[in-house]
């Protein structure tokens, strides 16, 4: 049969990025922001990121939180994306984001409120525009795109240094168009923002080969026709690198990147999943081999800047912010029932009236039996 | 299987969800134009097991895992259909199949109108919905109006084991795009024998769940529980109300409704759907067009508030439970019409 004679129209390549191996051993040199400062910081929020974890998955065991989403295994994303952004930055995050919640300022007491079923939760102290914790999928991938609209749009009007919106996501959300959609306008509108995917091999129980047939996440960013780097997911110098180096560029009007972390899930999905249902024992104890805390640790020690006795008293110190937390999530007084209308508009229209009323009366009914 | 297993086999008292598996498995076993997917289906069973074991007694060309895509899903559905499959395809929740909105309105449910007849969609999209399990945000909706409103869709509610297989069954053998919506708090609440022989419960039709003369309760899954509890209560004070579950939502068998009116003259609707535009308003409507006459009291509405299903602190005072349908009873049996109006000037 006749072969037309091809012609090469484009290439691509797609880089990995690391600079701890599994070990904790240095690859390359490490970039000059990470400091021995700077690093053990990081094992100290990472620390603190799995012991909210751990024990807001306690928590709801004995039935005092609902549904949790751990983010076991995954603190080096978290904490490396939530310290790259500046204050003014806007975090648009999915829902495993414990780690670059602390990062961003959100108080642990409001991270168990949310996941205890209070809707005050989300409605954080300290990040102020930043947006809530999103549940479907993806959709928080376009928002961020029209946040960074309006993040350039107020630059160009004001001459204000430009800030970047940094949307996060599993790699499950970029099955969704939504994700497609965000990073084809972001490409064409050169926006100033960063996709941050965190690739933890599972979508619940679909795997990330049963999820897409590309052979990286990153390569998605090329049809958008815009840059794209994988990281080492478990190496937070590796991930702090490349969202700081993402934001540098976006904040300079260079436009959009996507950024692929590399990781594993290292808990169930949520704590209604089972995990044990859909992969192997063998796979999930070969994964706790590479995870970030330890690969940290094993650095900072080698370089001598850690120690047991540095261990211990920051275990003491954590666990008393830990206590403290959640004896003022547990002395918040439970919202009344009328709440539910309190938000619903920014003035309650009259023909709500009745219904706020009923509920309030029964309410105080309720509460008189 | 000697008779006797089977027998014990058929009267193991099954849950509702348990209720669903088997009817798809049946669907699958005897029809093999069926195809079932949707998001962790296959491995994992589904995220309320829905779909447990079906894979691996029917194959991952039977029962397909699907990328996380709501859109995928209900598009390809429309496609399969098209060309003769039946697609039943399950959404996680009810509140992620609005990616699919699009195709489910704008295809789905006017194929075959579109095309005159040539082409058609049997499809089941199956969803779990409603609240009261805890869920975070986005995981108890109860938006059956929304779908209900779109000329061309059937919309399905079970509210026991037996009424979910057998009307999974007619969902899925049906010619036309049915939303079977699966009232999740009820998904493992009760038990009863489902005998696994096939057979369909008709659509478009209402159950009467229970016989009186005084009231008509009607309502619709899950709270059919709570329904269904305020009228042994009712009858303890020796009010007899009758209890119909519509089962299809869209569209409405009003016909036993009135009949039931006819007897009772007063009724409540429940549902724990916000208020404004719920379905409520649908029966309510209905009832004043076609029996005005038969009615001693305005149809009562009791339902969730016309607010955001709020996070699981707030969940029980949201969902209607029985002390609010015996308000709304109440309110029913106690309406007198003022005596100043009647014979008029
Ligand atoms: C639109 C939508 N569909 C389905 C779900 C249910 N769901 C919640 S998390 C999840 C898997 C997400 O996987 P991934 O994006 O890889 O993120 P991960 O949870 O693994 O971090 C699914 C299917 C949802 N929240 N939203």
């Amino acid at each position: 049969m006749h072969k037309p004679r091809l012609q090469l129209q484009t290439s691509f390549d797609i880089a990995h990025l690391q600079f701890l191996d599994k070990q904790g051993q240095a690859t390359q040199p490490l970039p000059d922001f990470a400091t021995p400062d700077w690093l053990t910081y990081c094992l100290r929020q990472m620390q603190l990121a799995r012991m909210v974890d751990d024990r807001a998955v306690k928590l709801q065991r004995t039935g005092r939180l609902g549904t949790y989403p751990s983010t076991l295994g995954q603190e080096a994303i978290g904490i490396a994306t939530g310290n790259a952004l500046m204050a003014e930055d806007i975090y648009c995050p999915y829902y495993r984001e414990t780690g670059a919640f602390l990062e961003r300022g959100v108080l642990i007491e409001e991270i168990l409120a949310n996941w205890g079923g209070d809707e005050r939760g989300q409605n954080f102290q300290h990040p102020r525009k930043d947006l809530p914790i999103c549940v479907p999928i993806a959709t928080q991938m376009l928002h961020a795109a029209g946040v960074a609209f309006a993040l350039k749009y107020r630059h160009q009007q004001s001459n204000q240094p430009l800030q970047v919106a940094v949307a996060s996501s599993g790699e499950g959300a970029t099955s969704k168009g939504d994700f497609y959609e965000a990073m084809n306008l972001a490409g064409v509108w050169k926006l100033p923002m960063v996709f941050v995917v965190n690739n933890n091999q599972w979508a619940i129980s679909v795997s990330r080969i049963a999820q897409t047939a590309t052979q990286t996440i990153a390569q998605k960013a090329i049809a958008a026709g815009i840059p794209a780097l994988q990281v080492d997911g478990n190496d937070i110098v590796a991930v702090a690198w490349a969202v700081r180096d993402a934001m540098q560029r976006a904040r300079s009007g260079e436009g959009p990147a996507l950024i692929e972390a590399l990781s594993y899930r290292l808990c169930d999905h949520t704590t209604a999943d089972d995990a044990s249902r859909y992969r192997s024992a063998q796979e999930l104890e070969q994964a706790w081999q590479w995870e970030p805390i330890k690969r940290l640790d094993s650095y900072l020690r080698a370089q001598d800047l850690w120690s047991d006795a540095k261990q211990q008293d920051m275990e003491r110190e954590l666990a008393q912010v830990m206590e403290s937390a959640l004896n003022n999530w547990e002395s918040r007084t439970p919202e009344p029932a009328t709440a539910i209308f309190d938000h619903l508009y920014a003035q309650l229209p009259a023909a709500f009236y009745e219904q706020y009323d009923q509920l309030r009366d029964e309410q105080a009914g309720a509460e008189r039996e | 299987m000697s008779e006797q297993a089977q027998t014990a086999q058929e009267h193991r008292p099954i849950t509702l969800v348990e209720a669903v598996t088997q009817a798809l498995a049946y669907a699958l076993k005897n029809d093999p134009e069926v195809v079932v997917f949707g998001q962790d289906i296959g491995a994992n069973g589904g995220v309320f097991r829905a779909t447990d074991g079906l894979q691996k007694t029917f194959g991952a060309d039977r029962v397909l895992d699907t990328p996380l895509a709501e859109t995928m899903i209900a598009g390809i559905a429309v496609g399969m259909a098209t060309q003769g499959l039946k697609p039943v395809a399950e959404f996680q929740f009810m509140g992620f199949i609005y990616p699919g909105l699009d195709h489910i309105l704008s295809h789905a449910a006017r194929m075959r109108n579109r095309t005159r007849g040539r082409l058609s969609c049997p499809i089941v999209y199956r969803a779990p919905y409603g609240g009261g399990i805890h869920a975070p945000e986005h995981h108890s909706e109860s938006t059956e109006a929304l779908f209900a409103h779109i000329p061309g869709l059937r919309v399905v509610v079970p509210s026991s084991p037996a009424r979910a297989y057998g009307l999974l069954l007619a969902a899925i053998a049906d010619p036309d795009p049915v939303l079977f919506l699966e009232p999740k708090r009820i998904y493992r609440a009760a038990r009863q024998p489902v005998p696994d022989n096939g057979e369909a419960l008709p659509l478009d039709s209402a159950f009467v769940l229970r016989e009186g003369t005084d009231l008509t309760l009607i309502a619709w899954g899950a709270s059919v529980k709570e329904t269904l509890a305020a009228a042994d209560l009712l009858a303890s004070h020796g009010i007899e109300a009758e209890v119909i579950d519509p089962a299809t939502l869209k569209p409405l068998d009003i016909h036993s409704i009135i009949d039931s009116l006819e007897k009772t003259r007063r009724c409540v609707v429940v549902h724990e759907a916000a208020r404004f535009g719920g379905l409520g308003a649908e029966i309510a409507a209905q009832i004043q067009e076609y029996a005005f006459d038969l009615l001693d009291a305005p149809v009562q509405r009791v339902t969730g508030y016309d607010t955001v299903m709020p996070y699981y602190q707030l969940e029980n005072t949201y969902l209607p439970g029985v002390e609010r349908i015996l308000a709304g009873a109440r309110a029913a049996l106690d309406y007198v019409r003022d005596p100043g109006r009647e014979g008029g000037q």
